[in-house]
């Protein structure tokens, strides 16, 4: 038995450190795709190789602009589902009319952001991945390597900015749609009138609440760029593996996204 | 005659797996070398050091006087310019009609004017036979009018190197025919240095100037179409003469990958 349970202890111990270097690994990937975003829009154009504004704004109107119809309903449905378990609480209190408190700075601070980079992650970071390995298998990234066109310049830079830029203003529009959504809740079942929930809400937010918010959006675009991105080139072995990334990059993104809210909301209130 | 290319010693891994052993070749200014073997000879290998895109373990690979194991980006940047490369699949980009995809060396590497750059272009697919059809998308395009259409793009910059990576594969003979009339079209009327790989004999024994066989990473022979086709070599002629391998069993190695000892 002894002998039996040393080797399987070992394979434990060898399978941890692999995934350990594993991840090392890949985090080392996505901080080296920063930097290199980074050094082409700030030297390309000393370099004689720009990043393109035209792809950029391309990307922007496809991660942003495509995505706004469906942000708009999951949002304003948020919204709703806010308010009617925001009511049903409070109700117990007596204290139904404070609902607005909860649901603007609920969405403001979690769910717009929130709801945002899940819908992207979903959207963009998955066609992202899809189609960078799919230049990758057809070797089309080989071709513009020895085109002398850097990969990363060319295909990544745009989609970095294109998400830094839409997102947050994306969570922004995430936060009114659902804020739209508990309004309309709050008129139906406590005869709010539209005016007195905004004054309300405006009252109670303070900047700070809708920074936070936007700040992680910044965050989660980050991370639906880079997982998308990585994932792509990472492709090997045709149309299964171009499959496996795709999925990868979904469901990666929206582990990181989450996780990472869960940690900056801790660290944002602290104090 | 001045190499064009010129590789010394090239030794490369994948991963720990020894792929191309000391493999030396040049090939002169304006010549037509085409790299033979079968699959897992290591010639697509060769062909991607060639072009820069992996890191050999050792050795040096020079185009056009440049040793590109130790040239800087911006050296790499330049010379990229002088290099036109032509894939298996074609690697067109498939969100760009052909056009765009043609004019993509010039938009990115030069300044002139979208007119400029639309006329350059379609004089480039009229050598390729394709003008007029610039406008459609490579899913459009049969698998013949794609390896042309990838050679238009290859030789839009006027480069002095031109690497072609299986023209036949995939065509019928009467395409794959035309393919390598444009090749030999193209040293001629260009004076550009032509490296082809491929396992297509016919092709090969048409265009090349000189042949280099590669067999398990080394290199078995160089020499012109009729050398290599006299060539005393077993493998050779195996090649030539499409043979299946006669390789010598070793029994306790055979039993020894059986029992994965």
């Amino acid at each position: 038995m002894a002998e039996g349970a040393r080797p399987a202890l070992f394979v434990a111990l060898e399978r941890l450190g692999r995934v350990s270097v594993e991840l090392v690994e890949e985090f080392g990937y996505y901080l080296a795709l920063c930097v290199e975003c980074v050094y082409w829009l700030a030297m390309g154009t000393l370099r004689r190789q720009p990043v393109r504004v035209s792809a950029t704004v391309q990307q922007m109107v496809e991660v942003g602009l495509a995505g706004l119809p469906i942000i708009f309903m999951l949002s304003f449905a948020i919204g709703v589902m806010l308010a009617i378990q925001g009511i049903h609480t409070l109700k117990q209190f007596g204290a139904q009319t404070q609902v607005v408190l909860g649901i603007a700075l609920s969405v403001t601070r979690e769910f717009g952001p929130l709801m945002t980079g899940i819908v992207v992650a979903g959207r963009s970071g998955s066609s992202l991945a899809a189609r960078i390995g799919t230049m990758s298998i057809n070797q089309e990234i080989d071709a513009l390597r020895v085109m002398g066109i850097n990969p990363v310049r060319y295909l990544v830079a745009p989609v970095m900015v294109a998400m830094l830029i839409m997102m947050p203003l994306m969570a922004l529009f995430a936060d009114f749609a659902a804020l739209f959504g508990g309004a309309l809740f709050c008129k139906l079942e406590l005869g709010l009138s539209y005016r007195a929930f905004w004054d309300q809400t405006v009252n109670f937010l303070a900047v700070d609440d809708i920074m936070q918010g936007l700040a992680k959006s910044v965050v989660f675009a980050l991370v639906v760029a880079l997982v998308g991105v990585s994932n792509g080139f990472s492709v090997t072995g045709g149309a299964d593996g171009l499959g496996r990334a795709t999925t990868r990059a979904v469901v990666l993104s929206i582990s990181y996204i989450v996780l990472t809210d869960m940690f900056f909301t801790y660290f944002l209130n602290r104090g | 005659m001045t190499a064009a290319i010129e590789v010394r010693d090239l030794v490369t891994h994948y991963g720990s797996r020894l792929i191309l052993d000391h493999v030396a070749l040049e090939v002169g200014s304006g010549e037509i070398m085409v790299i033979m073997g079968g699959s897992g000879s290591g010639k697509s290998t060769l062909l991607r050091h060639l072009l820069g895109l992996n890191r050999p373990t050792s050795g040096s690979i020079k185009l056009l006087g440049q040793d590109i194991t130790t040239a800087s980006a911006a050296e790499m940047h330049a010379l990229r310019r002088n290099m036109g490369v032509s894939f298996q699949g074609g690697a067109l980009f498939g969100s760009m009609s052909v056009l765009e995809n043609v004019m993509l060396p010039l938009r990115e590497h030069t300044e002139l004017d979208e007119q400029t750059m639309a006329i350059m272009a379609r004089m480039k697919l009229e050598v390729v036979s394709l003008g007029g059809l610039g406008h459609l998308l490579p899913s459009q395009l049969s698998g013949g009018m794609i390896k042309r259409a990838a050679l238009a793009r290859a030789i839009v910059m006027d480069p002095k190197l031109l690497f072609f990576d299986e023209p036949s594969a995939g065509l019928d003979p009467v395409v794959s025919a035309e393919l390598d009339e444009l090749i030999l079209k193209l040293r001629d009327s260009m004076r550009m240095s032509i490296v082809v790989v491929t396992h297509e004999l016919d092709s090969a024994f048409k265009i090349a100037d000189r042949i280099t066989v590669l067999d398990h990473g080394r290199i078995l022979l160089t020499g012109t179409v009729a050398e290599v086709r006299n060539s005393s070599n077993q493998r050779v002629q195996d090649l030539l003469n499409r043979r299946p391998r006669q390789e010598e069993i070793d029994a306790d190695a055979y039993l020894r990958r059986l029992t994965g000892g």
